[in-house]
């Protein structure tokens, strides 16, 4: 089956409710925490950069309200969410202070969003997590994770640029786990852009398993790795993915070129043309 | 081809009986290189098996056969299935007959699977409009071009995109209708899209035309 979030889901497909700014604003101190948890999803979805809409995602992250059985925080999982899409840095002390919640999710959430925002102020807390290596980086026993939010925290690091923990990163190219070797590869290549790692993406497009290789798209597209252009259009990959991993190279293209109708771009929209 | 050819039922025969992904689109591949009218149904059926190296085997296929292919891909969508509705707007797109028209059109317009519409939408601008009379011809160019101009102004970044594939060869092809709508919907799109692929597309386009 093809799904995508951002292809394929519509917000009527999600069986949502139609929400005004006002109203999303208001129901995030609603009584009723399940408004609230989907308020911030809301906001985020819809991308509303309203200041109200900020500060009250921001004091959303401190909720002690909405709380699971195991003692997780969905509401400050979706507010951390929301605030890594609305490109606003007033939300970085918060997020970062998120870094240490007792709530995986929470912290998995916050350094996502850090990654977003842009601002490397967050690099010491986020490099925290990484503290022991791969011999610490292991799953929580009886839990779908590890001890830590690791892929993110990886993620982010090579978004923020954050050169300082090259050495901190490399190791977790061997992780076990394969989605956690992705996620060092392509901070590597965002800190050391050496074509390396980018070759260790395009060999993922290979492995056994669908998801994997949708998730080496995802990277690639995020990396932005020009070279990888024909193997991503060739992948074993429903066309969705593979014209957002294209979509991926091409934005990155234009942002470091501004050329439309350079060679690579007219490749790249060649490639995307017979993927519709 | 004879369609009670002994090969030919083997062959479909082979698809049946695969059991694994693999073994399915090696008998799927080898259906489809057999040319035969006879494999039709087969092959339509390929297309939701929910196995896309098949899929795409199948496409190829139904493509290579053409016109032949088209009444039955026409009453076999799957209303049930998008991924294989997907690849039966693919396959007509790719065969441009304009006896499609109508579904691309619905397609492009309110499927609610982006990957459908996506495919729907660049089809649309490539039928083989010499194959109807003109006052015919006339009129299904205004459609497809109504359909183009619609979804240009999506909210979906793909939609625009596809709507400019679909709008490039418009051009090119349509031979009856006055082409400045869509030059100026190009224009607009080059100029003040907010994607910057879109935008960057819309310039090729306007290139290519130049």
């Amino acid at each position: 089956m093809e799904s995508t979030p951002d292809l394929e889901s519509s917000p009527e497909a999600l069986g949502a409710e139609p929400l005004t700014v006002e109203q999303a604003i208001a129901n995030l101190s609603d009584t009723d925490t399940s408004l609230r948890y989907y308020a911030a999803w809301w906001l985020g979805k819809f991308q509303i950069k309203d200041s109200r809409a900020i500060d009250a995602l921001i004091r959303a992250l401190e909720d002690e309200d909405d709380r699971t059985e195991m003692g997780g925080y969905p509401l400050r999982r979706n507010a951390a969410r929301a605030l890594g899409k609305l490109d606003d840095r007033r939300a970085v002390p918060g997020l970062t202070r998120c870094l240490e919640c007792d709530d995986f999710y929470v912290r998995e959430s916050a350094a996502q969003a850090l990654g977003l925002l842009g601002d490397a102020s967050c690099v010491p807390q986020l490099m925290t997590l990484l503290e022991g290596g791969i011999e610490v980086a292991q799953f929580v026993p009886d839990r779908p994770h590890l001890v830590q939010p690791v892929e993110a925290v990886l993620e982010a690091l090579g978004a923020l640029g954050a050169t300082e923990a090259i050495d901190l990163v490399r190791p977790f190219l061997n992780h076990s786990v394969a989605r956690v070797q992705y996620a060092a590869a392509r901070s590597m290549y965002q800190l050391t852009h050496d074509p390396v790692y980018g070759e260790q993406l395009v060999q993922a497009l290979q492995g056994n398993d669908v998801q994997l290789r949708r998730s080496a798209l995802a990277d690639l597209g995020a990396i932005g790795y020009i070279p990888a252009a024909d193997a991503i259009a060739a992948a074993p990959v429903e066309n969705s993915f593979k014209l957002l991993s294209c979509k991926g190279l091409l934005d990155y293209h234009l942002r470091e070129t501004g050329d439309p109708l350079s060679s690579d771009a007219i490749k790249l929209m060649t490639l995307m043309d017979q993927l519709l | 081809m004879i369609a009670t050819d002994p090969t030919i039922q083997s062959l479909i025969q082979a698809v049946e009986a695969a059991d694994s992904p693999a073994k399915l689109v090696g008998a799927v591949r080898a259906l489809a290189q057999a040319r035969s009218t006879a494999a039709i149904p087969t092959l339509i059926r390929a297309l939701g098996f929910n196995n896309p190296g098949a899929a795409l085997a199948a496409v190829s296929g139904l493509v290579a056969l053409g016109e032949e292919a088209v009444p039955d891909l026409l009453a076999q969508i799957d209303g049930y299935n998008y991924g294989a509705r997907a690849y039966s707007l693919r396959a007509l797109a790719a065969i441009a007959d304009p006896r499609a028209l109508d579904v691309l059109i619905k397609a492009a317009e309110a499927d609610f699977a982006p990957s459908v519409r996506r495919a729907a939408i660049k089809g649309l601008g490539q039928l083989r409009w010499q194959q109807l009379e003109p006052t015919e011809r006339e009129s299904a160019q205004s459609q497809a071009l109504k359909t183009l101009l619609l979804v240009a102004q999506d909210a979906d970044w793909a939609n625009r995109y596809a709507a400019i594939v679909g709008l490039q060869s418009w051009i090119t092809s349509a031979d009856l209708v006055n082409r400045s709508s869509a030059i100026d919907q190009l224009d607009q799109l080059a100029q003040t899209d907010p994607d910057g692929a879109v935008r960057a597309r819309a310039t090729l386009a306007k290139q290519h035309l130049a």
